[in-house]
């Protein structure tokens, strides 16, 4: 489902020198699987995620998603091809805080093939408890409840791959369990497969095989952190 | 749906800023169209004002002068000319009809006019259309001390019938130069949209001899209105009192000679339309400032729609629309800036004039000045559309602090 080759990025530091973020010679995820990744903080894991979800070009490599080349797409295939196959979870939810929930969750749908399906989006809202929260703003719901948001709106488009950046970073212990478990329960409701990245010992416990970023990526060896 | 969500929460999200740039809009589109509709109207109805005459005979001078005399009852005269020539012209086979007035009095403030009972009773002041009294009125006598008002005159005048006044000497009203002779209102004419409905009739020996007035000049005239047979009877007569005569003034045709005014001021139409087109790019330039100053706010919400697939040309479609959504806000407030402004600029020129503007006119303007706006105001979206679109997504997506 997901397969990535030889992925490089590497971005200019202020001192003009080159600095390699993401080397990963191979990293592959079958379909419906659920793996988390450890990472510290700046180890590279969100620009990983970012290159897997075509937010940023690759300086070199191959991002094989669902059988489809992101990384030899141009930006608008890449934007297209996101909207249909990807779900993102964001640390920091990324609601957009002038929507409704509602409306959070059917313009996360309307970009895909299927266009905005409002009676879906209802019911994923109410699959994560929300019917009653419909008409309210992102800032009128708790921490918890934003994250049940944004939840419902990467699973919305029924994507092939949910992706997680530190999902549960915002959340207290008790309601990041609960977080947690909503995603995986929900991802494997909808045949998604769950990449998660986190920092969290307790997140990546919940996972049964879950990987050191820092294996995966050889732009981290040798280097100080 | 998805644009139209985008663009409304987005009017939402900034709605004191979207208000006051509509309202900047809506003022600039409410003046373009009542500047270019008063000019475009007045133009039009002050051509087209001849009270049901052809030509205006006076004394030698601005033919002008003589038709905003005797015509729109503005200005003074520019001289009188003797009975005798009146006389003549009315004898000459080419001229239909001709009605002599006199002026020189009011009635506080509002022009007397010395005229013929014939001006009511055979003259059409506008094709098909007659002077009528309200019920109840007649024409005065010729030689009585009677009179008869306009409509708005007399409304404002406050003037039934029945009603007695004494003039006041002067084109300009002064309460200490009132005449001894007093006028009896026989009737109140029906309200024409003409200058006539400014003015209080009286008969022409009336005002030739009121007391005080030179007895030397009591059968002077101000001016003879003057309606032809043919339009070549026109250039005749013109030739006869303007070309070989000295002594006299033909003022024809008369819609020419306003015209001409207007194109001797044409000069201010193309300052008032030059303000009113930048007027239309200050508000143009507003937009763009308005959402570019918002830019910096909303490139988050822009970085999220781009993570969700939305793409670069549906983000820069979304400011621009957004711009246009702006200007058309503006330019449907604008409608009511413009009847606003125009029945107030209408009913001025009314009252100052009595030429009355056609305020229901659809003129091309009407449309031709939002969709312009709308149109200057989504150019105005484009530079910050552009900055939208060049919105780095993973860079403004990293986490707030």
């Amino acid at each position: 489902m997901l397969a990535v080759t030889d992925l490089k990025k590497s971005f200019l530091a202020p001192d003009g020198e080159r600095v390699d973020i993401v080397n990963v010679p191979a990293f592959a995820l079958a379909a419906g699987e659920q793996v988390a990744l450890r990472g510290e903080s700046g180890s590279g894991k969100t620009t990983f995620l970012h290159l897997i979800a075509g937010i940023l070009a690759a300086d070199g490599g191959k991002v094989l998603l669902d059988g489809t080349e992101m990384t030899a797409l141009g930006e608008a295939r890449r934007d297209r091809l996101r909207a249909e196959k990807l779900g993102y979870i964001f640390q920091t939810f990324n609601l957009l805080q002038g929507y409704t929930v509602l409306e959070n969750v059917v313009l996360g749908m309307s970009f895909g093939p299927r266009g905005a399906d409002r009676a879906h989006a209802r019911e994923m809202l109410e699959r994560v408890g929300l019917g009653h929260r419909l008409d309210h703003f992102p800032a009128q719901l708790s921490t918890g409840q934003q994250q049940r948001v944004a939840v419902a709106r990467a699973l919305a488009n029924r994507p092939k791959l949910v992706l997680a950046d530190e999902p549960t970073g915002n959340l207290d212990r008790k309601h990041a369990g609960e977080a947690l478990a909503l995603i995986r329960e929900v991802c494997r409701e909808h045949g998604a497969a769950l990449l998660l990245v986190s920092h969290d010992e307790l997140v990546l416990g919940q996972f049964e095989g879950h990987r050191d970023f820092a294996e995966i990526n050889q732009a981290l060896k040798g280097v100080p952190r | 749906m998805t644009l139209p969500l985008i663009i409304y929460r987005s009017l939402r999200q900034h709605a004191l800023s979207t208000a006051i740039t509509a309202g900047s809009i809506a003022l600039a589109c409410g003046l373009l169209m009542t500047v270019w509709m008063v000019k475009t109207q007045s133009q039009t109805a002050f051509t087209q004002t001849n009270a049901g005459f052809d030509a205006v005979l006076g004394a030698r001078g601005s033919k002008l002068q003589l038709v905003l005399n005797a015509i729109f009852h503005l200005e003074a005269s520019a001289g009188n000319l003797a009975f005798a020539d009146y006389e003549a012209i009315k004898r000459h086979p080419a001229v239909k009809a001709a009605i002599p007035i006199a002026v020189g009095d009011n009635l506080r403030g509002y022009r007397l006019v010395g005229t013929v009972p014939e001006l009511f009773q055979t003259v059409e002041y506008a094709p098909g259309k007659k002077y009528v009294m309200v019920e109840g009125g007649k024409i005065f006598g010729a030689d009585a001390k009677e009179a008869v008002a306009g409509s708005f005159a007399a409304q404002r005048l406050g003037l039934k019938v029945g009603d007695t006044f004494h003039p006041f000497h002067g084109l300009a009203y002064d309460a200490k130069n009132e005449h001894a002779d007093s006028y009896t209102l026989t009737g109140i004419l029906a309200p024409t949209n003409t200058p006539a409905d400014r003015v209080v009739w009286i008969p022409l020996r009336g005002l030739q001899t009121m007391n005080g007035h030179d007895p030397k000049a009591a059968t002077d005239l101000s001016a003879v209105l003057v309606q032809l047979r043919t339009p070549a009877a026109g250039f005749m007569l013109d030739m006869m009192y303007n070309k070989q005569g000295n002594r006299l003034t033909l003022a024809y045709p008369v819609g020419a000679i306003i015209a001409e005014l207007f194109s001797k001021i044409s000069w201010f139409d193309q300052v008032l339309a030059l303000v009113a087109y930048l007027v239309a790019l200050v508000a143009a330039g507003s937009v763009l400032a308005s959402i570019y100053n918002s830019m910096s706010a909303r490139r988050r919400d822009l970085a999220i729609l781009r993570a969700l697939g939305a793409r670069r040309r549906t983000i820069f479609g979304a400011v621009v629309a957004e711009a246009a959504c702006i200007g058309a806000l503006g330019a449907v407030a604008g409608y009511a800036v413009y009847f606003g402004l125009l029945v107030g600029v209408a009913g001025v020129i009314r009252t100052q004039t009595g030429v009355v503007l056609d305020v229901t006119a659809r003129l091309p303007i009407l449309w031709i000045c939002p969709v312009a706006m709308i149109a200057l105001c989504a150019l105005g979206g484009v530079v910050p559309a552009l900055k939208a679109y060049r919105t780095p997504v993973a860079e403004t997506l990293a986490p707030l602090s």
